[in-house]
């Protein structure tokens, strides 16, 4: 039988070619996000792509309460579940709008604590299956420019590393991604460097061969771990004087 | 807004652009109503100047599969989606391209726009004429089915339009059913121009034909080429070491040209050697194989951005098509370029048949057609616009899919004009209209 992968966050264009590089492995894909009719594009093109089965299900990070009623509805149980939902938000915005700011942080991590925890129980329940967590490099210290982002995304890299922990007795592996630079909807209006900027489809091919070779922690691209190294290094005195 | 360098195929000419990528459609048409100027641009595989402009609006993310209906043999899709992507959709499931022009990294739309053509053109026609439908932004941003029945001056305008009537937001058009990926093929030799002209009348009954001619040989030899003659092969001719997956895709992506070459790289000395080993690795008058398709239709697709090959200043494309009596203005041409030694190490020339009636909008007329490269230098253009009078006393014209630099009196001889140059514009559309 087939294997599935749930995406949760079915519009994002990482989650997307994930879901795409999986179906092309034979996955059955379930694509979860607000509004599920609009996702019957992106469903067909699956299907018709790859000559799988593909489902589209209604699910928002931030309805926390709803989270279980759609876990336990779901057609198939996924044997790999990622999420890739999390809004960058507008730093400035959110320094001032606390509604601004949560919506943040409930997409990149409260949000993410609640459905993950409810697929964490079910696959170690069944002793199987991957959890694969689209975090940041911009959780690896706190910038002016993003600490709103950032410090989400570092609770959302903390708790997958407490979740791995909890589950290395099992058979369930669990993964953050950490990428740099990816060109997405996004990043459209940045410029961003060629040679640290990745493709989603660059970032998909990564994280399927991370689930293949039960790896923990992706960095994509490669070189973002030694960036991110450097960056982790500078002592503080000196990081409060940069512009980053 | 984002700008960027753009630049097609050929690398020439290279603009700044605001640039917008973008599948929602309510999105394309804000931009489209929101703009006074608009460029309408696929995968950029056209060579010259036609999908350039300030403000460009791309349909790459405009990549979904709509609909694969197998029992009709037909298939629904955005615009951007490219026709390498549909090949490795439909060639596992026993169908193929029904025209496809030398690369596959074009897009739907692009086919459309520019109603391109392909090794069958002598049976099939362009890629319009597989059309069904497909649906239009016009320029007040709304909607338009298109098709031969429905809004059909619009739908003929906009085959071979180059993208002036608006942007196509998705196709639905016939595929052909194969019974294996290979093709047989038939290599046949011939000495000079006149010679390969009568082989292309003799073989009309081919599925596929076209010619590789040496266009620095001189003399007798002028214009001596192989044509490649070419049908799908049936499963009951496949040998046995392909039996096990008669539908096979190919190996993905091949080497790479991963910077643009010296300026040296290609000159008259080169070329010529290159074409001589490539005329004289076929030794007998006729060779028979069996091909995937891949390398038959897409020989230089295996070797990615071939076109940095000729350097920074980048090349054009020459491509024009004389109508069947005027043929020997093709060997008019080909001596003068013979003699200029400016010409790409090889050409490509075909025997065009009758276009379909409704599609006056589309380069391809009743005869031949030839196509080459030049790399850009000082010489190049006085000598294009040379050969431009001789395809102009010849009552020809010229691709616009592959020009960057004919002049307005050319083309308004060589096609019915009579797209109005609205909202919806280009760097070359600008220039043949003399209106920039």
């Amino acid at each position: 039988m087939a294997k599935t992968l749930l995406l949760l966050g079915g519009r994002s264009d990482i989650g997307l070619a994930c879901a795409h590089e999986f179906a092309a492995q034979g996955f059955d894909i379930i694509l979860a996000a607000r509004s599920a009719e609009e996702l019957q594009t992106s469903v067909k093109d699956i299907e018709i792509r790859h000559g799988v089965k593909a489902f589209a299900a209604e699910f928002d990070a931030e309805d926390t309460a709803a989270h279980c009623d759609f876990y336990t509805s779901l057609t198939a149980k996924p044997d790999v579940v990622l999420y890739s939902i999390g809004s960058l938000g507008d730093q400035k915005v959110s320094e001032n709008n606390w509604s601004e700011a949560e919506k943040v942080i409930s997409s990149n991590y409260t949000g993410a604590v609640s459905i993950v925890s409810i697929v964490a129980n079910d696959l170690e329940s069944r002793n199987e299956g991957t959890i694969i967590g689209i975090s940041s490099v911009a959780g690896e210290r706190g910038r002016q420019s993003n600490y709103i982002y950032g410090s989400a995304k570092a609770g959302f890299t903390t708790f997958l590393a407490g979740l791995r922990h909890r589950l290395a007795k099992t058979k369930v592996n669990v993964i953050t991604v950490k990428p740099g630079f990816v060109e997405t909807k996004m990043t459209a209006e940045m410029e961003l460097p060629k040679p640290l900027t990745a493709s989603p489809e660059r970032v998909a091919k990564a994280v399927y061969k991370a689930y293949l070779s039960r790896k923990h922690t992706l960095y994509s691209l490669g070189i973002w771990r030694q960036i991110m190294f450097v960056v982790r290094s500078v002592p503080e005195q000196i990081f409060l004087k940069t512009k980053l | 807004m984002r700008r960027r360098t753009v630049t097609n195929w050929g690398n020439y000419p290279i603009v700044e652009a605001a640039f917008t990528e973008t599948s929602r459609q309510s999105e394309i048409a804000a931009l489209i109503g929101g703009s006074d100027e608009i460029t309408i641009r696929g995968n950029g595989r056209s060579y010259g100047d036609a999908s350039l402009g300030d403000n460009i609006l791309s349909t790459l993310r405009l990549n979904k599969f709509l609909d694969l209906d197998l029992e009709k043999g037909e298939i629904e899709c955005e615009s951007g989606v490219l026709f390498s992507d549909i090949l490795d959709v439909i060639v596992p499931r026993g169908f193929f391209l029904p025209v496809t022009p030398g690369t596959k990294f074009i897009t739907v739309g692009g086919a459309i726009g520019a109603d391109v053509h392909g090794k069958n053109h002598h049976k099939e026609g362009g890629f319009a004429s597989h059309v069904i439908s497909f649906d239009l932004v016009d320029e007040t941003g709304v909607v338009r089915r298109c098709s031969p029945n429905e809004n059909a001056a619009l739908f003929w305008q906009t085959c071979g339009g180059m993208g002036l009537t608006g942007l196509i937001l998705r196709a639905r058009f016939r595929l052909q059913p194969i019974e294996t990926a290979f093709i047989d093929q038939n290599s046949i030799k011939s000495a000079n121009i006149d010679a390969v002209m009568k082989q292309f009348a003799d073989n009309s009954s081919s599925t596929y034909s076209v010619a590789w001619l040496d266009c620095t040989a001189r003399g007798k030899s002028l214009g001596r080429s192989i044509l490649q003659l070419g049908e799908h092969t049936k499963l009951a001719d496949l040998p046995r070491q392909y039996s096990a997956d008669p539908l096979r895709l190919p190996p993905k992506s091949g080497p790479s040209i991963p910077f643009n070459a010296p300026a040296f790289a290609l000159n008259p000395l080169t070329i010529k050697s290159f074409n001589t080993l490539y005329f004289n690795r076929q030794l007998s008058e006729r060779k028979t194989s069996i091909v995937h398709f891949d390398p038959f239709f897409y020989p230089l697709d295996g070797i990615r951005d071939w076109n940095r090959l000729y350097g920074r200043n980048g090349f054009v494309q020459y491509q024009f098509v004389l109508p069947l009596d005027k043929s020997e203005g093709v060997v008019e041409i080909l001596e003068k370029i013979s003699r200029s030694g400016e010409g790409s190490p090889l050409a490509v020339l075909k025997l065009f048949g009758k276009p379909h009636p409704n599609s006056f909008m589309s380069f391809p007329m009743e005869g031949f057609t030839l196509a080459l490269d030049f790399k850009v230098n000082e010489k190049v253009f006085g000598l294009l616009d040379e050969l431009d009078e001789i395809v102009m006393k010849n009552n020809g014209r010229i691709y616009l899919a592959k020009d960057a630099r004919m002049k307005p009196n050319v083309f308004q001889r060589g096609y019915n004009d009579i797209v109005p140059s609205g909202r919806f514009t280009s760097a070359q559309a600008k220039r043949l209209r003399n209106t920039s």
